[in-house]
Parts: C-alpha cells; sequence; structure tokens
C-alpha cells in the first residue's frame, strides 16, 4: 500500500515531465511532422497525375507547349475578360482531367492574392488618375486611384491565371515526365538528368531526415535545452551532408558499372497522338482569342 | 535474344583455358590506410557460380566493385576478361567492359538513380548506343524478367524493398552481360522474394552465365553456387572449395564469423552448438552448417 501510494505522485511527476518535455521538442515535432506533410503532398499529387483523366492522358511534351502557350497569351492579353477565358478554359480542363474543383482553386488562390497583392500594391497609390476616395491622415493622404486598382486587378489575375495553368501541368503530369519533356523545349540533357536525380534523390534524404528525427525522438527521454536542439540539428544537418556525399559517389559508381562514359542519353517514351496535336489546336484558339479579346473588350 | 537467354560458354574476350578473373595478390585500402582486402588472390573461370563469404566489413562488396572495374585496385594485379581492371578503373575502355560485367549493388537506392523504374532499367542500354525501340525491347523484356512490368512508370521511391531489388536486377539484366555480381542479392527480403531471387540466378546460371554472388546467408548458398570462397574479417581469403567442403568446417565458419557459437542449459546439461549469422536462434538454417548435430524439437525448447 505504501509503495503504490509513493508510485502515484511518482508517475504524476512523470506525466508533468514529459508534458514540460513535449512542450519543449514541439519545433522539432513540427520540422518532423513538416517534412513527412511534404512527402506525402508530393505523393498526393502524383496520385492525380495517375488518374485516368482527359490531360493526364495527353502527351507530356504537347502539355508543356499547351501550357506555355496559354501562360505567354495570359501575359501579353490585357484585358480581364481575356483573362476570365483563359481561367474558364483552365476550369474546364482541372474538371475533364478529374481534378477535384476546391483542391485546385484553393492551392492557387490562397496565396496568390497576398504575395501578388503585396507587389503591387504601391501601384495602388502611385498611378495617376482619378481616386476612388482621398483620406488624409494628418500630412499624408490615403487615396487609392481607379487605374492602380484596374492594374493591379489585372496583374493579380494575370498571376493568378499563370499560376493555375502551371499547377494544372504539375498535378496531371507525373514529374519525371515534366522534366523529361523539358528536352522538347531543347533543355540540354545535362540539366535534365540532374533535376531527375536531384528529384529522386531529395526523398531518400528527406525519408532519412524523417527517420534520424524520429529515432532522436523515440531515444528523448529528459530534458534538453535549445541550446543542445540546436547543437544536434546542426550535428545532424552535416551527417545527412556526409551521407550525401558518399551517396553520391556510391551512385557515380552505379553509373559507371552500367557503361557511363560521361555522354548523357535519355530514353524517349513519348508518342503524339492525333487528339494530342488536336487538343495542342484547342489552347492555341484559346490562347489567340484571350488576347484578341484584349484588343476589342475593354 | 532475351535478358536470361543461352549464351557461349566462353566470352570472346578469353581463349580456352584462360580464367575470367585472374587475380593475383589484390589489396585495397579505403583512404589509404583502412585495409579491405589483402593478398587476394583468386582464379574465377567461365560458367562457374561462385559464392563470395563473409562477415560484415570482410571486403565482399569492395571486391565485387573491383571485379566490375568501379574501383581498382591499391595492390596487386588484376585481369578480367582479358583486360587490366586498373586500367578500366581508371577510364580506359569502361564502356565495353561493362557491355560484359554486371554488378548489382547491395543498395537498391544507390543503383536506381532515375526517376522512373523504366528511365533506370533503360540506363545501360541508352548507353550501349541503341535505338529507341531497341533499348525498349530490351527494357521490356528485363522488367518482365523481374515480373515488374506493372511497375515500369512508378518512381523508385514508391517501391517497396523487394521490388526495389527487382528493379535494380532488371536494371543490370537489360545490358545482357556474360558475367552477373550480385552484392548480398537476398538481403532483407522477405521469402517470397528472396527464393525468387534464388530461381533467378539458378537460371542465369542454367544460361551459362558467370556468377558470383556475395553472401552471407549460407542456407542458400548450396543452391547457388558450387564453389564457395571465404573471406576473413581482415579481407584475406582463408577457403575456396565446394560449398558442402566449407559449409561443414564449423571452426572455419565460427573463426571468419559467419557462424557462432553459444552456450544452452538443457535441463541441468550445459550444451554449445554453432547458429549461422542470419538465422534466429533455433532457426530453419540450424543444422545445414557446422558439424553439430540438429537438436530433437523437444530439447531446442530449453531456455537460452
Amino acid at each position: 500500500m505504501t509503495t503504490a501510494t509513493q508510485t502515484v505522485p511518482a508517475g504524476r511527476a512523470r506525466d508533468a515531465a514529459a508534458g514540460a518535455h513535449a512542450g519543449r521538442i514541439g519545433w522539432l515535432e513540427q520540422t518532423v511532422g513538416g517534412i513527412t506533410s511534404n512527402i506525402e503532398h508530393a505523393i498526393f499529387t502524383e496520385r492525380h497525375a495517375r488518374s485516368a483523366g482527359w490531360l493526364q492522358r495527353r502527351d507530356p511534351r504537347i502539355k508543356m507547349a499547351g501550357a506555355l502557350t496559354a501562360i505567354l497569351a495570359a501575359s501579353l492579353t490585357s484585358s480581364l475578360a481575356g483573362l476570365a477565358l483563359l481561367y474558364g478554359a483552365t476550369l474546364a480542363a482541372a474538371r475533364a482531367s478529374r481534378i477535384p474543383f476546391g483542391f485546385f482553386v484553393k492551392r492557387v488562390w490562397l496565396g496568390i492574392p497576398f504575395f501578388a497583392g503585396i507587389v503591387v500594391l504601391p501601384a495602388i497609390f502611385f498611378v495617376p488618375g482619378p481616386r476612388v476616395f482621398d483620406l488624409a491622415l494628418g500630412p499624408a493622404h490615403l487615396a487609392p486611384g481607379w487605374n492602380g486598382l484596374a492594374g493591379a486587378a489585372l496583374f493579380v489575375s494575370r498571376v493568378g491565371v499563370s499560376v493555375s495553368l502551371a499547377v494544372l501541368l504539375v498535378v496531371t503530369t507525373p514529374w519525371a515526365d515534366v522534366l523529361k519533356s523539358l528536352r522538347a523545349l531543347k533543355v540540354p540533357q545535362v540539366f535534365v538528368l540532374v533535376l531527375s536525380m536531384t528529384y529522386r534523390y531529395i526523398f531518400l534524404f528527406l525519408h532519412t531526415a524523417n527517420g534520424i528525427l524520429l529515432a532522436r525522438k523515440s531515444r528523448v527521454v529528459g530534458r534538453t535545452s535549445g541550446s543542445e536542439q540546436r547543437r544536434w540539428i546542426t550535428g545532424t544537418m552535416g551527417n545527412l551532408m556526409s551521407r550525401a556525399f558518399k551517396m553520391s559517389n556510391d551512385v557515380y559508381a552505379a553509373m559507371l558499372a552500367r557503361g557511363f562514359g560521361g555522354e548523357i542519353r535519355t530514353f524517349d517514351t513519348y508518342r503524339a497522338r492525333p487528339s494530342d496535336w488536336v487538343a495542342l489546336a484547342g489552347v492555341a484558339a484559346v490562347a489567340v482569342a484571350a488576347v484578341l479579346a484584349g484588343r476589342i473588350l475593354p | 535474344m532475351t535478358a536470361i537467354e543461352a549464351r557461349p560458354a566462353t566470352p570472346t574476350a578469353v581463349g580456352p583455358g584462360e580464367p575470367l578473373f585472374d587475380l593475383r595478390d589484390v589489396g585495397y585500402k579505403y583512404a589509404g590506410r583502412q585495409v579491405a582486402l589483402d593478398g587476394v588472390s583468386l582464379r574465377i573461370w567461365p560458367s562457374e557460380r561462385v559464392a563470395l563469404l563473409g562477415a560484415n566489413g570482410s571486403g565482399k562488396s569492395t571486391l565485387l566493385k573491383i571485379l566490375d572495374g568501379v574501383i581498382g585496385p591499391t595492390g596487386g594485379t588484376i585481369r578480367a576478361l582479358g583486360r587490366d581492371v586498373a586500367a578500366v578503373a581508371a577510364g580506359e575502355d569502361g564502356f565495353t567492359f561493362h557491355r560484359e560485367v554486371g554488378l548489382v549493388f547491395q543498395d537498391p537506392d544507390i543503383q536506381l538513380f532515375s526517376a522512373t523504374v523504366l528511365d533506370d532499367v533503360a540506363f545501360g542500354p541508352l548507353q550501349l548506343g541503341l535505338t529507341q525501340e531497341e533499348v525498349r525491347e530490351r527494357s521490356d523484356e528485363a522488367l518482365a524478367e523481374m515480373g515488374i512490368a506493372h511497375l515500369a512508370d512508378r518512381a523508385p521511391f514508391e517501391l517497396s524493398g523487394g521490388e526495389k531489388k527487382r528493379a535494380a536486377i532488371a536494371s543490370v539484366l537489360s545490358l545482357r552481360p556474360e558475367v552477373v555480381l550480385l552484392d548480398e542479392p537476398t538481403a532483407s527480403l522477405d521469402p517470397r522474394t528472396k527464393w525468387v531471387l534464388v530461381d533467378l540466378i539458378q537460371r542465369l546460371a542454367a544460361a551459362g552465365r558467370t556468377l558470383i554472388v556475395a553472401t552471407h546467408e549460407l542456407d542458400i548458398v548450396p543452391l547457388i553456387a558450387d564453389r564457395a570462397v571465404v573471406l576473413s574479417e581482415e579481407g584475406r581469403v582463408v577457403a575456396d572449395g565446394p560449398p558442402a567442403t566449407i559449409l561443414a568446417d564449423r571452426d572455419l565458419l565460427i573463426r571468419v564469423n559467419l557462424i557462432h557459437e553459444h552456450l544452452h542449459g538443457h535441463g541441468s546439461v550445459a550444451h554449445s552448438h554453432p547458429h549461422a549469422a542470419a538465422d534466429g536462434h533455433h532457426g530453419p538454417g540450424e543444422g545445414a552448417v557446422g558439424d553439430a548435430p540438429p537438436e530433437p524439437a523437444a530439447a531446442r525448447r530449453s531456455p537460452d
């Protein structure tokens, strides 16, 4: 009995210590969570890329060319109507490609107004022209202009449409195909190979980093100070760098073992079908219409 | 010709009666001081199936890399398929040499460096300068041979350990090499994948390929090799002979740390007997190595 009554406070003390300790390593856990989330997110987007949608069936090179054509049109058009036409076509393509509407729209529009808005904010006040209102704040005036607002709306819409097109390309195309289709744009083979290998090994090192962090978490049984945590993080970064360096040597040996002689050769598995060319022609028609809309409509 | 098709017993680069690999007093030191191999002399003949046995750190992987010409020895000489391997490792004629000799690395994450499995399997044939159609044909055959054709467009990070191992082997088979070097091919694999690989090794051997397999899993040795070469923990060859003879030499296997011996209590009687390094206590490999007879089932239940 005596033993039991002594055990309970000891257990509570341990729980309290564990609670304080959990608070202390919270930022580390957040890092682990962030890494895992990034990996899962990447795999999740690949899942969309492998579903049987309209864009997923298109040749990646055609998709790349179509996306670039549409982005070019978004940059050239000077009307909101033209941008609306492009965005409408983008949403229709996303729908035909079975991309969830909420996922697609949120992914673009949650960040764009903020970042693009910051860039364009001064223009709202400094572009000459009639003012929406004029609020005197001591010696200064808060006076947004109609021309500035119109320019800002055009800029944010242009960025939003362009990013939507880029996101649509990425979520409907496996990364490996996105990288390989860069060859169609005459990007040097060595650049494509390095990008592919970076994509391949970044996942491996994220997993390794995740494993190291979890292994530490499972063995931390006492309080650790902020400086100890920072020291451990820097040590782990050094460890990962050493592993990366060793692995780069091993990978090079593996390349040599399969006959690599310094010349990069990539495997082209793509075959554009008539339906791909028709789709590209459709994108070009929408792009031309969007640009012309800027000349006809306000 | 398929990825595993019968081919001449003697490669054209080697004359009749000549060894494929001729190692004389070969040594290797990492960073100029850490000894991995010490005075290894060995001859390997066409169509032989050789198991390189040794504990962790005995230099098996280093020896395979030297045999493949991706690193050169720091001491001694080695000729392979009529070429000086030190020159191959220095970059001379590596292109031709690696058509003939393929190495499957122990860690498939090292071998699978491309964005998709198909790209990896196609990497070797592309280096041969084949047309896109030939590359596709060879890649498809190798993938089908390893039973992973459905994984062609997948990224390596999406694969399980066994699938990665199969993809790594397919990436070498697509080169159709005369000699296949395998570094711990069955390590950390589930039983089904392990026996698929044992079956593959047997089919490669039946097709006349020369096979050199580094392993410390003694239970598969009689199935995959007709010759066993044992490396000590100091990186020296300490035995070379038929697997049955090597595996029956309990003192040798204990000395090179391939099996260990410990004391059991059987009721009131203390009793010692060996275990293979890869076995659990009283595992299925017990009795297959060393000269100690297997214990009766009842005795195995006694506490350690």
